[in-house]
């Protein structure tokens, strides 16, 4: 198509905000002047507070307007077909943009430049470099180079993924698989989706790399049923490559063979922890597993098997193409490369903010973030989803980072970032999330089946004054348990949320302020 | 607004049959009992359990444990309203408490006219543009007052 080429994200976050009416309404506006256009549902440049944001590509790049409602696409389609004119809600180049031109993206480089229904289109933007380098090098340097570059399990748990593949490579199997774990439940998270709606392409090469380097054939990749629009894409993705032929038999023409298939999950944040995802994978109930045995040893189906989070996999065809040493540049202390960041909730600028680790929690939220959406002051953010600890302002000089997060009796988690004005009720987001440990709990340990009810209940009797003292020194004591109790993090990180309230923010549980002087 | 069959053993077992081969066939097999019935029938359990040579207790045990399956069929609309954290910061709870009320009914029931199920949901990965809801599939955020009442008379209809 020679047409004006106009861009309107797909994203579902985009959609959400009235992007198919605004694209909708832009292909009238055209119609209507008779001009001809090729409309491509692009993924999120990330930068949500401006969606929908519209892009034309002209001579000079591609000049966006934002964020576009359908009640502006009239006047806006002008301005796209005059050249990208001015209008007021023209925003210039994207790559302009502060929020974007500040950041560093590698996993997220191609997310809302490309078309993410054309492979052609991502192969002209470097896609498939990564494999083309994998099948000249031997299996075992492939798995080396991932090691190399320091890539930590981006899913929350921070695991060596080189490490995790080196165990896969050398167990001996017939049959080993790659399961990409694509159950983003926690809240404030969205860069599973966004790269899945937006680049399904570097997931399915970096599932392929995976499966060739430590000998799988088949891959899954288990999505969340909430997800409807990452499950279309994908499913279309993974079809086009089969019909090319980079999935099948011969990947690529080589000798290698790697399959794979997307399964839909039901609806059970637990699915997310690796063992019980496994669980479901077999058809069965997502209970979580005991480890020993570790999944490369003995997963899905009791073969060997690479589990890794979407955005570890995502970010191994630009490790294969630039190498481990590039990669490994970024970043701080063991905390190597770079992280989506995702920035939610009550705050000014959301969206997906990929950076060096290295950067502190405040500028995360002050600086970039800036602020609350509502103009309040901040009071709380919660990092690392449901299971993440609560941080006062006081502890915004922490730097994102594996080891600075633990050390602050917090977690990274999958890099999500929420963010709470003065009005929230410390005790009510801490009873929050005692409440959803239990309605999520797989129940097949007592210190999270039985210790989340209990938590409700005792944070309930704090709440309503009653022997407070006595009760939040038994809410402590839960919390120990439930931490070194639980079988996985759903029971053993709950106390973080629950704990961090409790510790930072006293005087929500009727006790004095832990600070005076910060009020 | 999705329209479902009528039970079918026939039809279901032919589904059941299409899809045993696959590895882990049983949430595929839930799956599409559930996109072309509308909820897992009761005589669907036995049939799955029949086919796969799994016991019946297995295949309850797996409709129970998952939040998306439903034994019974939703109303001819599902409203579903993120309940998580990030949803929370924006202001949440009073839309799902507005929405309560409006239909008169509490999370996870349906209103007596069978037009709307509202159900909670934690987290549609719309946590940047929060407030969020998914009705029928369909998704809808930055949720206020006004566009939740839109939802609300959408899904009357």
């Amino acid at each position: 198509m020679n047409g004006l080429r106009i861009y309107v994200p797909g994203d579902a976050a985009a959609v959400a905000v009235g992007a198919d009416d605004v694209a909708a309404a832009i292909k009238a506006a055209a119609a209507r002047s008779g001009t001809p256009v090729d409309i491509v549902r692009n993924g999120s440049r990330g930068l949500h507070w401006l969606e929908p944001m519209v892009e034309v590509a002209t001579g000079q790049g591609r000049i966006a307007y934002g964020p576009v409602a359908v009640s502006d696409a009239a006047a806006v389609f002008k301005a796209l077909a005059a050249n990208g004119a001015k209008h007021p809600l023209r925003l210039g180049k994207p790559e302009d943009i502060s929020y974007l031109k500040n950041q560093t993206r590698l996993t997220f480089a191609r997310c809302g430049i490309v078309d993410p229904h054309s492979l052609d289109d991502y192969c002209a933007h470097g896609g498939y470099k990564g494999l083309a380098r994998a099948l000249t090098m031997q299996t075992v340097a492939v798995v080396e180079e991932v090691t190399q570059s320091g890539l930590r399990g981006r899913g929350g748990a921070g695991f060596p993924t080189g490490i995790k593949w080196k165990t896969v490579a050398d167990t001996a199997a017939e049959q080993k698989y790659i399961v990409c774990n694509a159950d983003e439940g926690d809240s404030g998270t969205f860069a599973d989706r966004m790269i899945m709606e937006g680049d399904p392409f570097v997931l399915i090469e970096g599932m392929t790399i995976a499966g060739i380097a430590v000998g799988a054939t088949q891959g899954y990749v288990y999505i969340r049923s909430e997800y409807p629009h990452a499950i279309a894409v994908l499913n279309e993705a993974i079809a086009a490559a089969r019909k090319r032929g980079m999935l099948g038999k011969s990947v690529g023409g080589s000798p290698h063979a790697f399959n794979l298939e997307v399964r839909v999950g039901a609806g059970a944040y637990v699915c997310g922890e690796e063992t019980a995802l496994l669980d479901s994978l077999e058809g069965k109930r997502g209970m979580v597993r005991a480890k020993p045995p570790l999944p490369a040893h003995r997963g899905l189906f009791g073969k060997p098997t690479v589990i890794n989070n979407v955005l570890s996999l995502a970010t191994i065809p630009i490790i294969l193409e630039k190498g481990g040493a590039f990669y490994k540049d970024f970043g701080m202390g063991k905390s190597r490369g770079t992280m989506p960041i995702q920035l939610a909730g009550n705050i000014k600028y959301p969206g997906l903010y990929e950076t060096a680790f290295g950067v502190t929690l405040g500028e995360l939220v002050e600086d970039i973030g800036g602020g609350t959406a509502t103009g309040r002051p901040v009071r709380a953010v919660q990092v690392g989803g449901p299971l993440g600890a609560y941080f006062p302002c006081a502890l915004f000089d922490v730097p994102f980072d594996y080891e600075a997060f633990a050390q602050a009796d917090g977690l990274i988690g999958h890099g999500g970032i929420v963010a709470f004005d003065d009005t929230v009720d410390m005790a009510k987001q801490a009873r929050f999330a005692m409440e959803f440990c239990a309605i999520e709990s797989c129940g097949k340990c007592t210190p999270c089946r039985v210790g989340s009810t209990r938590g409700v209940e005792v944070i309930d009797r704090i709440i309503a004054d009653r022997d407070r003292a006595a009760n939040t020194a038994l809410l402590e004591d839960l919390c120990n348990t439930m931490k070194f109790g639980s079988l996985c993090a759903l029971g053993g990180f709950t106390p973080y949320p629950v704990m961090s309230a409790l510790t930072h923010f006293p005087e929500d549980f009727g006790a004095p302020p832990r600070l005076a002087a910060a009020e | 607004m999705p329209s479902y069959a009528p039970w079918d053993a026939e039809a279901a077992r032919a589904i059941i049959v299409g899809k045993q081969a696959q590895p882990g066939a049983l949430m595929p097999i839930l799956q599409a009992l559930q996109d072309e019935f509308g909820s897992i029938h009761r005589e669907a359990e036995p049939l799955i359990a029949d086919i796969l040579n799994l016991s019946r207790a297995e295949v309850h045990g797996v409709v129970t444990f998952y939040h998306d399956f439903r034994h019974q069929p939703a109303g001819r609309h599902v409203l579903k309203l993120c309940r998580a954290e990030s949803c929370q910061a924006r202001g949440s709870d009073a839309l799902a408490a507005r929405a309560a009320a409006r239909l008169g009914i509490t999370f996870g029931d349906t209103t007596a006219d069978g037009s709307v199920t509202l159900e909670p949901v934690y987290c549609l990965g719309l946590c940047s543009v929060s407030p969020a809801a998914m009705l029928d599939g369909k998704v809808v955020a930055r949720l206020d007052n006004a566009k939740l009442d839109a939802l609300l008379a959408e899904a009357d209809r």
